[in-house]
């Protein structure tokens, strides 16, 4: 399913991550990071966020990520929160 | 499981949910409600239900404050909290009603997930009506395992002042501590919400203390060492319970029914208590 | 060429702890008292004749206030000379302006024992042509001492200072209570200039007159306010406080918070919080320590104050209110960097101390700690007494949070080892307390009489994994920007040039 109504969740503290969802700008996820720790976590980011996006049946979407040490379970709630409220 | 302390952790703070098995309270409350803006609850119980079953949280017992029933938010809550198997909620503003229409959800819940263990529930008492009516509450569920009392919102449905000496909450407080008394539940009482103020807060546990209370909720990780310490059995009360128990023992190898200690008749509430310090000092690591 | 630790060394390569035989070192510079006094630093610093390859040296006690070093590299590069080594105890963000120098070679080499702010940023980044050597606090002074490092000129910022060169650290407007880590430049350089902007005959003399060569006076030798630099304030975070917590804990389980210990903190917020809890618990036992020592906050202050010690042993003033008390407490004592952590002296502070609690970036199975650079490689602070107080003290325990935003202290391997791990005894955590295994009597004891979290640390470390998942390698380039000397003059660890954003 496409992304068509922009949505976000999460917030610029530390150990959380500001996730925006956009409608797609090409073909499938696009994933744009920007993190505090990406050099040593930004593939594993990109992953759970992907992987979340994926499990709730999403396609096409711009995924904007802005990341400030949050733990893979805090990614995976974030992504979610955001999927659902686009879908609202 | 021990309950001296129940923490408050905003739900939707990923930073104070990574430290909340680690701060010492003997159970933690992820809150869904007062700490969580409006706009952000349906964020903070996704949050919530993945560090239920992110962290460990053996020894720990995990609670979770949902929105009140009168809210939109209560029924969203439990059915995404319910399958991470918290160990209770605790329900604000409760009313006999609100507990029977929660309970009956949870049924379906609990059962859907097919969950290993039923929550219990911690009731918030912080109406008039809530308290007055607190024992008819107490009797309509068998999950009840404690209320505690929140002066709070108490006071403001009560329109009058939160004062220092607590003069303005005397009567709710003894009223709740009774009804759980009779319901064999366990009082909790309201936090200290002067959080620099320790001695303020050591007598406030005490005065609760004396009243019946057996447990505070705590809204800062500093106060958790001073409402344990209050709570944990004195030494002398150690000595003097375990005195009773070998007054017991020998009692009982020299056929004697009834004895006395120290000039005082020593009768089964005594010795129930006295074996209550002494498991609660044994699970303390006071005594060995 | 591997080192004992096995890590890849260009030369001198460490090879453990070491018992070194005692030496003593005589001062014989004697200055002839002559015409002293300039009034112009820019004329002072032609008539020097500063040529190529030389070595200037500076000392950091003004922290991040120092105008001193920035005014003399500022006439240095008008002279066309290129190649220096500059020599500072330690460089702060207000040195920015040598970034310019390395760029243009008019600075080739650096020595340090800290660094911070663009200057590290630069080194890190690959831009000082020659090498940079980050030694300890303690390692400064036995190099000049032994003459393994000679420095041609010392530009001593001085407080304090009388028309013949006799100068104090804790006198004046630009006060900064002692100067500690100027003593063995005074003593050994080739020339000595004290930059002053208070003429006086000073009380309390630190650097004698018959060491220094020139003395010129300048408007202002810094700012007294960019002393407190860095986090000189106890933690508020309920975590850290638990930390901290634990770690008195552990101190009375080890048996040595008794009557007459001696402790010395790092300037972190949980190791303050420490000192703190140390200071409540003395109160409360009546106990009574010999001495404290540092870098030296208001805390220690106040512990001296109350009598929980009897002194103070300072090299550095973190803090304002530990630069007045030097001079109003006789009790609270100067003392130069050799008298704190020179290796040749068996009678240093660092080796009469009982306690010392540290901070890290990263910490291995193995109990190494990197204070030297981040997680990402980059150059954020070095030694300083880290590794002299850490082999010196009974116990070195170092205090940190497990994880901190997706960041473990406990790595695989450390970025960079500043401090080994056979110097170091202790790491406490809020996730659970690791003890070295040469202590297991110790361990042993803990375990059967406190509640304390006493766990393997290779359990500790799979804990942090859990939590954060496992991290990747931060890559960098081959070329090595420094190296991580130990206080016997062997290299313990290369820090490599960090690869471009």
């Amino acid at each position: 399913m496409k992304i068509e109504k922009p949505a976000q969740a999460g917030t610029l503290e530390s150990n959380d991550i500001y996730v925006q969802l956009l409608p797609a700008e090409g073909e499938g996820i696009e994933i744009r990071l920007k993190s505090v720790v990406i050099k040593q976590f930004g593939n594993q980011i990109r992953k759970v966020a992907a992987q979340t996006l994926s499990e709730m049946g999403v396609t096409e979407c711009l995924c904007l990520l802005d990341d400030k040490g949050a733990l893979d379970y805090t990614i995976a709630a974030r992504v979610e929160s955001a999927v659902k409220r686009s879908l609202c | 499981m021990l309950r001296r302390t129940s923490l408050f952790i905003p739900g939707n703070n990923p930073a104070m949910l990574l430290s909340a098995n680690i701060l010492g309270a003997d159970s933690v409350i992820f809150d869904l409600e007062d700490a969580v803006a409006l706009n952000q609850k349906d964020s903070a119980r996704m949050l919530v239900k993945k560090a239920i079953t992110t962290f460990d949280f053996s020894g720990i017992e995990v609670l979770v404050r949902i929105n009140p029933v009168s809210s939109p938010f209560w029924k969203d809550d439990l059915r995404e909290i319910i399958e991470a198997e918290p160990d209770g909620l605790v329900i604000p503003k409760a009313t006999k009603e609100d507990v029977i229409a929660i309970e009956a959800l949870i049924e379906e819940l609990e059962e859907k997930y097919n969950v290993s263990k039923k929550v219990s529930f911690l009731l918030i008492a912080e109406s008039a009506y809530g308290v007055e009516m607190i024992a008819e509450t107490l009797g309509c569920s068998k999950r009840i395992t404690g209320v505690l009392l929140g002066a709070e919102d108490l006071t403001a449905d009560m329109e009058v002042v939160r004062r220092v000496d607590g003069e303005e909450i005397d009567y709710a407080r003894k009223r709740v501590v009774m009804a759980c008394k009779a319901f064999r539940v366990q009082a909790m009482d309201t936090p200290y919400t002067d959080v620099d103020n320790f001695d303020g807060l050591l007598a406030d546990t005490e005065k609760a203390k004396a009243l019946g209370y057996t447990a505070k909720a705590v809204i800062n990780p500093r106060q958790i060492d001073y409402v344990h310490q209050v709570f944990a059995p004195t030494h002398d009360e150690i000595d003097y319970a375990l005195a009773i128990l070998q007054e017991k023992e020998r009692a009982f190898t020299e056929g004697i029914g009834v004895f006395s200690y120290q000039g005082k008749m020593v009768d089964q509430p005594i010795i129930l208590r006295a074996e209550k310090i002494v498991a609660m000092a044994r699970k303390l690591g006071l005594i060995t | 060429m591997k080192n004992s630790l096995n890590r890849e060394v260009p030369f001198n390569p460490y090879q453990g702890i070491r018992t070194l035989e005692p030496r003593t070192f005589e001062v014989t510079k004697n200055v002839i008292s002559g015409n002293k006094y300039r009034e112009s630093l820019a004329e002072l610093i032609k008539e020097l004749n500063i040529k190529d390859g030389d070595a200037l040296s500076f000392h950091h006690h003004l922290r991040n206030g120092d105008y001193v070093l920035n005014m003399v590299m500022e006439e240095v590069a008008k002279l066309g000379v290129k190649n220096l080594k500059v020599i500072a105890s330690s460089l702060f963000a207000i040195h920015k302006p040598l970034v310019e120098l390395f760029e243009s070679g008019i600075v080739t080499e650096v020595y340090a024992a800290y660094m911070t702010g663009p200057v590290a940023k630069a080194i890190s980044e690959g831009q000082l042509k020659g090498m940079c050597m980050l030694h300890s606090h303690g390692y400064r002074a036995t190099m000049i001492q032994t003459g393994e490092v000679t420095v041609d000129f010392a530009f001593i910022a001085s407080p304090a200072c009388s028309m013949s060169g006799n100068v104090s650290g804790s006198e004046g407007p630009s006060n900064c209570g002692v100067l500690g880590y100027a003593i063995a430049d005074a003593q050994y350089a080739k020339k000595v200039i004290a930059v002053t902007d208070y003429i006086v005959e000073p009380k309390d003399v630190e650097i004698k007159a018959e060491w220094v060569d020139y003395v010129v006076k300048v408007d202002k030798i810094g700012d007294p306010k960019g002393i407190v630099s860095g986090t000189t304030q106890i933690t508020r975070d309920p975590v850290g406080l638990k930390i901290a917590k634990m770690t008195l804990e552990l101190m009375k389980g080890s048996g040595l918070l008794k009557d007459g210990f001696s402790f010395q903190t790092g300037a972190g917020g949980i190791s303050l919080a420490v000192a703190k809890d140390v200071f409540e618990y003395c109160k409360k036992e009546q106990v009574k320590g010999s001495f404290a020592s540092g870098g030296t906050t208001s805390y220690l202050v106040n512990m001296l104050e109350a009598g929980i010690f009897e002194f103070i042993y300072d090299v550095q003033c973190f803090e304002l209110d530990a630069v007045a008390s030097i001079s109003r407490n006789k009790n609270h004592k100067k003392m130069s960097a050799a008298q704190y952590a020179d290796i040749y002296n068996p009678d240093n502070i660092v080796n009469r101390l009982d306690f010392v609690i540290l901070g890290a970036t990263e910490m291995d199975t193995d109990f190494n700690v990197n204070v030297t650079t981040g997680t990402d490689g980059v150059i954020m602070g070095g030694s300083g007494g880290h590794s002299d107080t850490a082999a010196g003290a009974k116990m070195a325990i170092i205090v940190s949070k497990l994880v901190s935003s997706r960041i473990s202290v406990l790595t695989d391997k450390v970025t960079t080892i500043t401090t080994t791990g056979e110097t170091v005894d202790a790491l406490v955590t809020d996730r659970g307390i690791a003890i070295h295994p040469r202590h297991q009597a110790l361990i042993d004891h803990l375990k059967a009489t406190t509640k304390l979290p006493i766990v393997d640390i290779h359990d500790l470390y799979q804990m942090a994994l859990k939590l954060t998942g496992i991290p990747e390698r931060v890559e960098h380039e081959q070329r090595v920007v420094a190296l991580s000397q130990y206080r016997d003059g062997t290299l313990l660890d290369c820090v490599y040039q960090i690869k471009p954003e």
